[in-house]
């Protein structure tokens, strides 16, 4: 293996050195929300399974998405969901090597942020 | 002592053990994702809660049930993707990553599985 020269090398600063900022968080947060939303994606699927099987087991799952935990974790993973999409635009764009002076990034990063919560809010008064 | 040099050591055998085909992969999905996401997410807002009878008859509609399995068919592959990074990241050994790298590839295609099957039952059966 290539080992010259590992023991003595600086280490650079840990992550806890840096005062947060919108470009840092925000990239931390694409990765919560897109692996949190691994655990809906789970959820949904056992709901449609549970449906596919009877009213019984139907009425369990649902029961138990709409109780106050579940329907907890189905807001939060909207608000996940409008986050990881718009964020994701962002990401696409990048991509697309477009919008990628500083001050553009720190811009989409609060338009993604703001229409995440609109977007959440608005779905949450449409399936009321 | 190796004659090889450092260059031909190392080459091909980077962190990743292969090229853009993951990077590429991911992004096809998440464009494939925006439209079906949003197709699904409407339809499915509005009839979590509901009664039996009203869920099956949504989605035994050939489209609902059409785009609830094309969203999961391509959510599975973007979440076993960027799962993947995940573990990538953070889990150490040989032994440890093949496995996770593995029973994750599995999940996924389960959870594809049991959707598809859902699904397909209920659209056929109601």
């Amino acid at each position: 293996m290539a080992d010259a020269n590992q023991s003595n090398r600086p280490l650079s600063p840990h992550l806890q050195i840096y005062r947060p900022q919108i470009t840092s968080v925000l990239s931390i947060l694409n990765r919560i929300t897109g692996n949190g939303m691994a655990l809906t994606a789970v959820l949904i699927a056992w709901w449609f399974l549970a449906a596919a099987t009877g009213v019984g087991y139907y009425d369990l799952v649902n029961g138990f998405l709409t109780s106050w935990v579940g329907l907890l974790i189905m807001v939060a993973s909207l608000w996940a969901f409008w986050f990881h999409f718009f964020n994701g635009l962002r990401h696409l764009r990048w991509d697309a090597v477009q919008g990628m002076g500083m001050k553009t990034v720190r811009r989409s990063g609060w338009i993604a942020s703001i229409l995440s919560v609109v977007a959440t809010v608005l779905c949450i008064l449409l399936a009321m | 002592m190796s004659f090889i040099t450092d260059r031909k050591r190392v080459d091909g055998l980077g962190s990743s053990h292969n090229g853009v085909s993951h990077w590429m992969s991911q992004r096809l999905t998440a464009i494939a994702l925006i439209p079906l996401s949003l197709m699904f997410l409407f339809p499915f807002i509005r009839t979590l809660g509901a009664d039996h009878a009203v869920m099956l008859q949504t989605y035994a509609h050939p489209y609902h049930a059409l785009v609830a399995v094309m969203f999961f068919v391509t959510l599975c592959k973007h979440l076993q993707q960027g799962v993947q990074v995940v573990i990538e990241d953070y889990v150490h050994g040989q032994r440890m990553l093949l496995t996770s790298l593995i029973l994750n590839k599995l999940v996924w295609g389960g959870v594809a599985v049991i959707a598809i099957f859902a699904i397909a039952k209920i659209a056929f059966s109601a």
